[in-house]
């Protein structure tokens, strides 16, 4: 049965997609569970985050050190430290004076943060594609050959793994921790959080260090995973990732990983039925077929209007 | 008072960490291509002591916040616009005059500005016209479209097709592309103008970026990246600005029996787009008096209450998006007959921010407003053509700085109202 062998196979690409996807998605989810905004510029923070992590990588090889353990733990709290920084400093300066105003106001400041960022890799680093060798080569083969057979990569198996332990963390801080009790509060409602002695300033700035946190792990599994990198790759990432979060219901965050796994595995069967370059239309319009008919998105709660 | 000074250290010292953490590792390292390996190198001493002094002037002013701001409230206040003239400028009467100078400006413009003015001036009627377009959308309905671009392509290509296998001409094609443009913004607006506003955003940017792919992909009819090239140039009543007119025409020159002059083909063009501005701006200042422009205006301020009063909200947001895209579709058809060239590359997602920038700049909802944020948007890019490198990067943090600034934009436009004096 090659047949069930090959859409296995596309599952299973899919799904490691999605995963990353849902990963950088529960960013954008957060942040507009609580302040309604879309933090435009996200994708670029991963960007930055798989920049970083080809710096370290390339860095520890350039004194010999070729150990994988320890490129891996220095590749995470590289690109993780970098990118928390980012996520605050943008939360700080381009978003946090416009607070409570129009709410196309936050929109453009983020879309203009996110062509700044953009280019301020691209002046500093050049716009030419970077490639690192993959750190962690070989692969998993279930059925009778790699041609005739599903192929798990040991980056995929990677990227599974520390994509279901991320959450796991997640959830349980969110559920269980005393910060995690004050987000929910905030998202729940900000003013009311306000008064009940929840430094909700602090609060919303925590939402952004922990998205950008989770951008940062999948651009070093992602990064992994592809090899190459250019400064152009935040956008459509970012796209994909906000896609995956209205998909599963914007403000959710079961909804944003849902939402990531169901686009990335549609993503990939649209790639192998259209063709590699219709990817990015059937991610697009799998998203208006979704809207159609529940129109907050696969998990989401339907809002209610007042007055 | 020590705890003070140690919190204020403390926030201090962390500033001047999250400096260094956010501008080191990407302006201080630089990832390079030696041979076949990937190695890391660092920047020029200048960009590190610039990267370290700007930690340390981090440091200091948090340090000396509180000081500094006292300080600077005692400093003499900068002049500000009496509130008395800038009711004045914001009122529709005073702006309607303002347009109406502009309008001669442009029209004097061509006989004085040189070549390269008349064109840059071209270009900047062009996106008046976008943003125009877009500000029924955004400004006027309050639907967040980030796919705007989107319609400009399809009224691009649709002369662009017309006239590469019809061999229509540039009069004949204009309507047909602002209908080609309406149409897909009343088919794409027909499910999507339910979703609330943010789900809207996303739909119509994924919809730009279709819009985008399949032209690059379908190379069988739109030439792919290549795109299509050489369309006609608009003619005045059959008669050709060419040097040489094609078989069977005359030109412009050879009628009047005047000398040829290349200059005449761009003051032609840019008074094509002078006209479809005036257009467009006649259309809308009509609509907006129309119970529909009040109903778009009704329909952003509340929802609720527009349904309350027995209107449809459906119908108004789609007439409002299949104007919008009716009028991207003129200016697409417009900028393929002056490029002469049309290729995906042109429609990209910062075109679609560049006419959003224009209308939020300008003030939401008000048409001078676009007209001013137009010609600052595309002039200063074309100003600063020496730091040629550096323009999107000022561009993006323009954008910031002006939302922080001045958020309700250059040039707002009050509504007329009436307010009880106590």
């Amino acid at each position: 049965m090659p047949d069930l062998y090959h859409y296995l196979q596309q599952l299973v690409n899919g799904l490691t997609v999605g995963s990353t996807y849902a990963l950088i998605a529960i960013g954008y989810t957060m942040v507009y569970g609580i302040i309604g905004m879309i933090n435009f510029a996200h994708g670029e923070v991963y960007m930055i985050g798989s920049y970083i992590t080809f710096i370290v990588i390339a860095g520890l090889a350039m004194f010999g050190i070729n150990s994988l353990p320890i490129l891996m733990i220095a590749a995470f709290a590289g690109s993780i430290i970098v990118c928390s920084a980012y996520g605050y400093s943008i939360e700080r300066v381009a978003y946090r004076p416009l607070r409570g105003g129009n709410r196309l106001i936050p929109l453009i400041s983020a879309i203009g943060m996110s062509i700044f960022l953009q280019n301020l890799v691209l002046l500093s680093q050049d716009s030419k594609d970077k490639a690192i060798p993959n750190p962690l080569p070989g692969n998993f083969v279930f059925g009778e050959s790699t041609m005739n057979g599903v192929v798990i990569s040991y980056i995929q198996v990677l990227i599974f793994v520390v994509t279901f332990l991320v959450m796991v963390g997640l959830t349980l801080f969110i559920s269980r921790s005393r910060l995690g009790r004050a987000c929910r509060a905030s998202a729940e409602d900000l003013k009311m959080a306000n008064l009940l002695g929840i430094n909700t300033n602090n609060i919303i700035a925590l939402t952004f260090v922990i998205g950008a946190a989770l951008a940062a792990v999948a651009a070093v599994l992602l990064g992994m995973q592809y090899g190459v990198i250019n400064p152009h790759l935040g956008f459509l990432a970012g796209i994909k990732a906000f896609t995956a979060a209205v998909l599963g219901g914007i403000g959710s965050i079961p909804g944003a990983v849902l939402g990531g796994l169901v686009l990335g595995v549609a993503e990939a069967f649209g790639a192998d039925i259209f063709g590699d370059q219709y990817k990015d239309v059937v991610a697009f319009s799998l998203l208006v077929l979704v809207l159609l008919f529940r129109p907050t998105g696969i998990l989401g709660r339907p809002e209610v209007e007042k007055v | 008072m020590s705890s003070a000074i140690t919190k204020n250290l403390k926030i201090a010292f962390f500033s001047a960490l999250l400096v260094l953490a956010v501008a080191y590792p990407v302006l201080g390292l630089k990832l390079t291509i030696v041979g076949i390996k990937l190695e890391v190198q660092g920047a020029s001493s200048a960009a590190l002591w610039a990267i370290a002094a700007g930690a340390i002037a981090m440091f200091f002013w948090q340090l000396f916040r509180s000081q500094l701001g006292t300080a600077w409230s005692h400093a003499p206040k900068l002049p500000r616009m009496p509130s008395q003239a800038s009711d004045f400028l914001t009122q529709p009467s005073t702006q309607r005059w303002f347009i109406l100078a502009l309008v001669l400006v442009a029209l004097s413009w061509p006989f004085f500005g040189s070549r390269g003015a008349v064109d840059i001036a071209t270009l900047i009627l062009i996106y008046v016209m976008l943003g125009l377009g877009l500000n029924i959308v955004i400004g006027l309905a309050g639907l967040l479209d980030l796919g705007y671009v989107g319609f400009y392509a399809v009224g691009a290509y649709s002369y662009a097709l017309l006239s590469y296998y019809y061999g229509l001409g540039f009069w004949v094609c204009l309507p047909i592309a602002g209908l080609m443009a309406a149409f897909f913004g009343f088919i794409l607006g027909f499910p999507v103008l339910r979703l609330r506003g943010d789900y809207l955003a996303i739909v119509t940017l994924g919809f730009g970026e279709i819009i985008r792919i399949l032209l690059r992909n379908m190379t069988w009819l739109t030439g792919g990246p290549n795109g299509i090239s050489n369309i006609d140039k608009p003619t005045l009543f059959g008669l050709s600005f060419e040097r040489r007119a094609a078989e069977g025409m005359q030109t412009f020159h050879e009628f009047f029996g005047t000398a040829y002059q290349s200059i005449n083909k761009v003051i032609f063009l840019y008074l094509i787009a002078l006209l479809l501005v005036l257009i467009t701006l006649f259309v809308i200042n009509r609509l907006l008096r129309m119970p529909l422009g009040r109903a778009w205006e009704a329909l952003r301020e509340d929802e609720i209450a527009c349904r309350a009063l027995g209107m449809n909200p459906t119908v108004i947001k789609l007439s409002a998006f299949t104007l919008g895209a009716t009028f991207a579709g003129f200016a697409g058809s417009f900028f393929a007959a002056r490029q002469g060239l049309v290729t995906p590359e042109s429609f990209t997602f910062i075109e679609s921010a560049t006419i959003l920038a224009i209308v939020v700049l300008g003030g939401l909802g008000s048409q001078l407003g676009v007209i001013l944020a137009a010609v600052v948007m595309i002039l200063l890019p074309e100003l600063m053509r020496e730091f040629s490198e550096y323009r999107m990067l000022m561009f993006g943090a323009l954008m910031v700085l002006m939302m922080i600034w001045r958020p309700q934009g250059l040039m707002p436009m009050q509504r007329p109202h009436l307010e009880l004096k106590p």
